[in-house]
């Protein structure tokens, strides 16, 4: 018998992983960037890398169930006639008509007016379904300005200057031609089924001194009425802040990186912005240092999944979350009742993004009548209201563990990081330790 | 109803017409000017509108939705009759950037020269420049008609996807980059033709579109025959790899 050496065990490169492998292949068989929906998916610094402490001898907790836990906010109060009241702090971020069908617009719609919320507008202008079943609706004003006209903007409840989002800060909107129908067409003023690329800048203002008179501009169309959000992708948060406050914003939305979108270019979602763990210490510090913490209120989104990341952000100083990703999961997004749907596009459930490709078996991020037909609006945005309710009730729970009678009291004394990253980040000590890494020196 | 039928109706006497109510901006904040202008009624007989000493003055008669007449005596900053909707506007001076932006119907008249970004993603109505327009005029057009009497800037018409851009002289470089079904008509030289943007046949439908808004525009001794047609060659419209370098 013949004497073998013992092998080793066949060994993967984890620089040239399974997926990188693929992707090399399927660059150089196709020769066009990858693109997808969704954001990063790259494990990144987040809520879950930060705990909360809870009450202790020094911290009195309420009772769950029975003592008051406040979850209002007010946006929009420092320059806006009108204001925005929600009943929870959680809303539901821009997505287009177009991107979404009509029938998964109207049940966001649905979803946040059942929970006291907004909904918001997106690259396509604002639909009939949209303003009809959406008690609160934010209108988003994007560079493209595709459907922009000043009757919709004085049926908004709030405007949204968008200068970019998490996914893709500093890239436009990206529509492909198999999603272009007759109707997304009519509505962008564009050819029917051409691949519709939305412009990245804003085509009448350049920098924050003519952003501070394009927002004049909205507010003297408005007569005053409306709270003006300045939304911007994770990526200078601290200058961004300060910049969109300087500029007249009423709300300052800050997208982080893990923030999804339609469609865009893989390697701009995973290089591109920074996490949203890591936005929102800058952006309350600049908030506080211009004296507006509180004042011009800040709303953070990517990556919000429930209650604790409510609860963790409130914490660290936000007023008020949005959740994109999260809502369309809600609706039935990447449902495993449609595996066999999805084995047939080469996917799985919990994986699927060719949200541009328009084949979207759920039904909601197509324009195909048929696939269209698999989403019911009014069940949808049931189950968009339970999840909310989930969500706050959830961070309720928190809330009176740490003693407080309102989520909006939640401070960043309650939380510890579970990691150096996520502590230096957040601003808050490493667990068991009294060390805020980056802080007095250290 | 568009705006520009306004004096014909006075003269015909379908509007009552009355003297002109003036609001002098150095005395009266901008704020009640279009608190006022917002707050008439539909069919009020308040046709006439004068402002007096707009000093550059932002967002002078901004969403404007009535088929009134406005006067600006003097100049304007920035937006001057943003998202008009009907009224028809004349600035008796020059115009800052984004004039007419986003204008819905209706008409704006500059007397002098504009900045940048004169009507920019306008909708619909008449935008007429009596002097030189800057860079970016008519950027994202989506079917204003915009007629310059004078030169415009780089990078005009730039991802304009509907309406007519009419010059009587010259364009700067990068002429119509990006263009989708937008028109442009261009009587004296073109610096350059920017990406997927091409020259194209006049045809006599063309001839007569561009006859009918050299005249909605009060330009006489011009004929259209003197312009050239610019356009999509629609090359770009479908993401293509081996065109990634026209961009």
């Amino acid at each position: 018998m013949t004497y073998r050496n013992p092998p080793t065990t066949p060994r993967k490169s984890a620089t040239f992983d399974d997926y990188t492998l693929s992707e090399i292949r399927r660059a150089a068989a196709t020769g066009i960037y990858d693109i997808r929906g969704g954001g990063a998916k790259r494990k990144l610094p987040h809520f879950d890398d930060l705990l909360v402490l809870g009450a202790s001898i020094s911290r009195y907790p309420l009772e769950g169930y029975r003592e008051r836990c406040d979850t209002g906010v007010v946006l929009g109060s420092r320059h806006a006639k009108k204001p925005i009241e929600l009943k929870i702090p959680i809303t539901i971020a821009g997505m287009s008509f177009g991107s979404l069908s009509g029938p998964a617009k109207e049940a966001l719609g649905r979803g946040a007016t059942l929970s006291g919320t907004s909904t918001t507008t997106g690259d396509g202008g604002m639909t009939e379904e949209e303003r009809g079943h959406s008690k609160t609706l934010v209108y988003q004003y994007l560079p493209s300005r595709y459907g922009m006209n000043p009757r919709d903007l004085r049926r908004a409840d709030a405007i949204e200057i968008v200068i970019g989002q998490g996914a893709k800060p500093g890239g436009g909107g990206m529509l492909l031609g198999q999603k272009i129908s007759d109707r997304v067409a009519e509505m962008r003023t564009l050819p029917k089924g051409i691949d519709q690329r939305s412009a990245s800048r804003h085509p009448d203002w350049t920098g924050p001194d003519d952003l501070e008179i394009k927002i004049l501009e909205l507010r003297e169309i408005t007569d005053w009425e409306k709270p003006i959000y300045v939304k911007v992708g994770g990526a200078r948060p601290y200058y961004d802040t300060a910049l969109a406050v300087k500029s007249g914003a009423d709300v300052v939305v800050i997208d982080g990186m893990q923030g999804g979108t339609a469609a865009t270019q893989e390697v701009f979602i995973e290089n591109v912005g920074q996490p949203t763990l890591a936005c929102i210490r800058p952006a309350v510090q600049a908030l506080q240092d211009l004296g507006m913490h509180r004042k011009v209120q800040l709303i953070i989104s990517g990556g919000i999944r429930n209650g604790a990341d409510v609860a963790k952000a409130l914490a660290l100083g936000v007023d008020a979350v949005s959740i994109g990703t999260a809502a369309l999961v809600a609706l039935g997004d990447n449902d495993p009742r449609w595996e066999a749907d999805y084995n047939a596009l080469g996917t799985t459930a919990g994986a699927y993004d060719d949200w541009h490709e328009g084949r979207d078996p759920a039904g909601i991020t197509t324009q195909d009548p048929e696939l269209m037909k698999r989403l019911d609006p009014i069940a949808a945005g049931r189950r968009l209201a339970n999840y909310l309710k989930v969500m706050t009730l959830e961070a309720q729970t928190i809330a009176r563990a740490c003693g407080k009678n309102s989520l909006h009291n939640l401070e960043p004394e309650d939380l510890v990081a579970l990691t150096i990253e996520a502590a230096a980040m957040a601003g808050v000590p490493l667990a068991g330790t009294n060390w805020i890494p980056g802080k007095n020196g250290f | 109803m568009p705006a520009i039928n306004v004096s014909k109706a006075l003269d015909q006497g379908h509007i009552q017409s009355q003297a002109s109510r003036a609001f002098d901006l150095a005395e009266v904040p901008l704020r009640e000017l279009n608190q006022a202008l917002h707050s008439l009624p539909p069919g009020s007989n308040e046709t006439a509108w004068e402002v007096l000493n707009p000093k550059g003055s932002h967002s002078v008669a901004v969403g404007v939705d009535q088929p009134i007449t406005i006067d600006v005596r003097g100049s304007v900053g920035y937006y001057c009759g943003g998202m008009n909707d009907g009224s028809a506007i004349t600035v008796h001076g020059s115009a800052g950037p984004g004039v007419g932006e986003n204008m819905m119907s209706g008409s704006i008249t500059v007397k002098g020269d504009a900045s940048q970004y004169a009507g920019a993603t306008g909708r619909g109505g008449l935008l007429v420049i009596e002097g030189n327009a800057s860079s970016r005029c008519g950027i994202s057009m989506k079917g204003i008609d915009i007629v310059v009497h004078g030169n415009i800037g780089h990078m005009s018409a730039f991802m304009a996807q509907s309406g007519n851009l009419v010059v009587l002289g010259d364009a700067g470089d990068a002429l119509g980059d990006s263009i989708y079904e937008a028109r442009l008509f261009v009587r004296g030289k073109v610096g350059s033709l920017g990406a997927d943007c091409i020259a194209k046949e006049m045809r006599p439908e063309h001839l007569e579109l561009l006859q009918g808004l050299l005249d909605r525009a009060g330009v006489t001794g011009v004929k259209a025959a003197e312009f050239k047609r610019y356009g999509s060659a629609r090359t770009l419209y479908n993401f293509n790899i081996d065109n990634a370098d026209a961009y």
